[in-house]
């Protein structure tokens, strides 16, 4: 016996429409979780991660000790949550003797686990502790610039891995249209070494230059921290050829205001405002503004103006 | 200074993403701060490259400022959720692609033959309305005693559940292949089939309000001074609970209703019987009740019945 349930408000389908699987998807949201024991590092990061992402992001307070991202039955719990809050990235911080200072970026697929990567934090830098004028202060949600330097991030497996996840965590939506004025942000991370990574947040201040493109100044803000790898999981191989799927048609895109008739052929539809009589400015008919005026005028201001520049030659 | 050999970057416009292969550490970097710094210029020099490109894009002049369109990203990252799958086509769709049956467009406003108007094909005062039929001539097929205006309403009701029904099956598809649509959901009800487990079965009102009941009459004052919550109804059963006996005794068990007569008989008959009943009282009672039974309720106090009121006639068909 199964039974029909739709939503029975228009906000609840909205909701709906706006979480089920499309052409073109959303932004991805960041789901950010403490573990057992947090630190007060590992704390820090996660508030701070959460503020750096405000508007994609989701942060519970509560610890979750069923959370285990590497063993097998200890995912199920993330996967619910990502379902409920609709989040494909999530990041989760604990802290142990084991493991001190650790951070467990991982990706879902489906809302299931795809991919997950752990890292341990070192020489963390809260944003508190820069001092800079607070008029290039980053503002909230703005795309960021992401930089990756360093010859590791092609050579080795876990840090390529690490600046995949980086970029997806980083990135927030994918816009067609950016306002240039609206770029004051910038994320670097530089491979030290083959295993470590120096990730810090810098805002940008745009220096006049002679071209159109002004002079980049970068000045460190936000948290800096270096990022130790210690295990990952890769996505199997048919899981990641079916998320890196490409749909070949485009998402359709709506044309208003065009009809097609068979005896006229291409209409369009023209939105004029409605005119209001009464309300049309008259013609200026006073005298100084007439035509023959101010042909005159100019006439004579350029008889003046050779007559100066004559003067002006001859001194 | 060592100087890079491949000056190139890696950069995806629009991801707003660079990314320099080629940078080693020239040496191990003396402090912290150095590294710092190191890092910084290496990223200025990239973010450098990336506003090279986006500032000599053709840039649109808007109130907030330039606005420029972006490339599409080319760093591959993996989907959120899969790909939408395509709906496989209901039983209808199937039946009409192979009779060849197209799609007409249906118009909102129809000519009503009946009163030569143009009315709404649905809602309010509607063509072919089953309500407005005021006459069904009979045909020979028709069986006397049988109610035409029902049997349309009975024929409509069938319909109704018919396509409910496909509907379902419908959607039923459509979720084995992954498509269902986003703001339907599927849910199971009714009972399981026997050897598999039940669901748990949740208390219903009725049973929460009956424990309810019980907990309050194990007070003192049995519950009558108990705080209620909004919206909590009174207890259902209040005053004495009475114990009806079986008028027809069990076989081989003692007759009840006479063993209960027989005790109160016996109480009364006794010697002693003029202890137990307080007769005064018992005569006070009866004459109050013969008192009350004579006077009467007051005619004035009780509502009268109109009879030139008519009533109006339940069934039209009469």
């Amino acid at each position: 016996m199964m039974e029909i349930r739709t939503p029975k408000t228009h906000k609840a389908k909205r909701v709906l429409e706006k979480r089920a699987p499309k052409l073109v998807e959303n932004g991805k949201k960041t789901l950010i979780l403490h573990g057992t024991k947090t630190s007060a590092t590992v704390s820090s990061v996660l508030m701070e991660l959460y503020r750096l992402k405000k508007g994609g992001a989701i942060k519970y307070s509560r610890r979750n000790e069923n959370i285990r991202p590497f063993e097998s039955g200890g995912e199920t719990s993330l996967e619910f949550f990502s379902l409920k809050t609709d989040c494909s990235i999530f990041v989760y911080g604990s802290h142990s003797k084991k493991r001190p200072d650790n951070l467990v970026l991982g990706r879902m697929y489906d809302h299931h686990v795809y991919d997950l990567i752990e890292v341990g934090i070192e020489n963390f830098k809260s944003l508190l502790s820069f001092s800079y004028d607070k008029k290039i202060a980053p503002h909230e949600g703005s795309k960021p610039f992401i930089c990756f330097t360093g010859e590791g991030f092609e050579t080795v497996q876990e840090l390529k891995q690490l600046k995949e996840v980086l970029t997806d965590l980083f990135r927030g939506e994918v816009v067609e249209n950016l306002n240039l004025t609206g770029l004051d942000r910038a994320y670097i991370c530089t491979a030290v070494s083959p295993t470590k990574v120096f990730l810090t947040h810098c805002a940008i201040k745009l220096k006049k230059s002679g071209t159109i493109v002004p002079r980049i100044e970068l000045v460190e803000v936000g948290p800096s921290m270096d990022l130790v790898i210690r295990r990952n999981r890769l996505p199997n191989e048919g899981l990641r050829k079916e998320a890196m799927k490409l749909s070949k048609d485009k998402p359709k895109k709506k044309v208003k205001n065009v009809d097609q008739d068979d005896v006229l052929g291409k209409l369009g539809r023209v939105y004029i405002p409605e005119q209001e009589v009464g309300k049309i400015p008259l013609p200026d008919k006073s005298k100084g503004v007439k035509r023959e005026r101010r042909e005159g005028k100019v006439k004579k201001n350029k008889e003046e103006g050779s007559a100066s520049k004559k003067l002006k030659e001859s001194e | 200074m060592d100087m890079e050999t491949d000056q190139i970057y890696q950069i995806d416009v629009g991801n707003l993403l660079a990314f320099n292969p080629n940078h080693r550490f020239s040496s191990a970097p003396s402090s912290r701060e150095e590294l710092v710094k190191e890092c910084v210029t290496e990223g200025t020099k990239l973010v450098q490259a990336i506003a090279d490109t986006l500032f000599n894009l053709p840039s649109t002049e808007t109130n907030d400022g330039p606005l420029v369109q972006l490339p599409p990203p080319t760093t591959k990252l993996p989907r959120e959720k899969h790909l939408p799958r395509p709906k496989p086509p209901t039983k209808w769709e199937e039946f009409a692609l192979k009779k060849g049956i197209q799609k007409r467009k249906k118009d909102k406003i129809v000519y009503d033959e009946t009163t030569d108007k143009f009315k709404r094909r649905h809602g309010y005062d509607r063509v072919n309305d089953d309500n407005d039929i005021p006459i069904i001539e009979a045909k020979a097929s028709d069986e006397p005693g049988e109610d035409p205006f029902a049997k349309r309403l009975d024929d409509k009701k069938k319909r109704v559940g018919k396509q409910e029904k496909n509907r379902l099956e419908n959607l039923k598809t459509a979720a084995k292949a992954g498509a269902l649509p986003s703001h339907v959901q599927l849910a199971v009800t009714g009972l399981p089939i026997s050897g598999t487990k039940t669901q748990p079965k949740k208390i219903g009102k009725e049973a929460l309000g009956d424990v309810a009941g019980l907990a309050a009459t194990s007070t003192a004052s049995g519950g009558k001074f108990d705080k209620k919550l909004p919206g909590e109804k009174p207890p259902k059963k209040q005053g004495k609970h009475h114990k009806y006996l079986p008028v027809v005794p069990r076989y081989g068990w003692v007759d009840e209703e006479k063993e209960q007569t027989n005790k109160v008989l016996g109480k009364l008959l006794s010697k002693h019987s003029h202890e137990i009943l307080n007769v005064g009282k018992a005569i006070n009672m009866y004459n109050d009740k013969k008192e009350k039974k004579k006077s009467g309720r007051s005619d004035k106090l009780k509502a009268k019945k109109d009879i030139t009121k008519k009533k109006p006639y339940a069934n039209k068909a009469n």
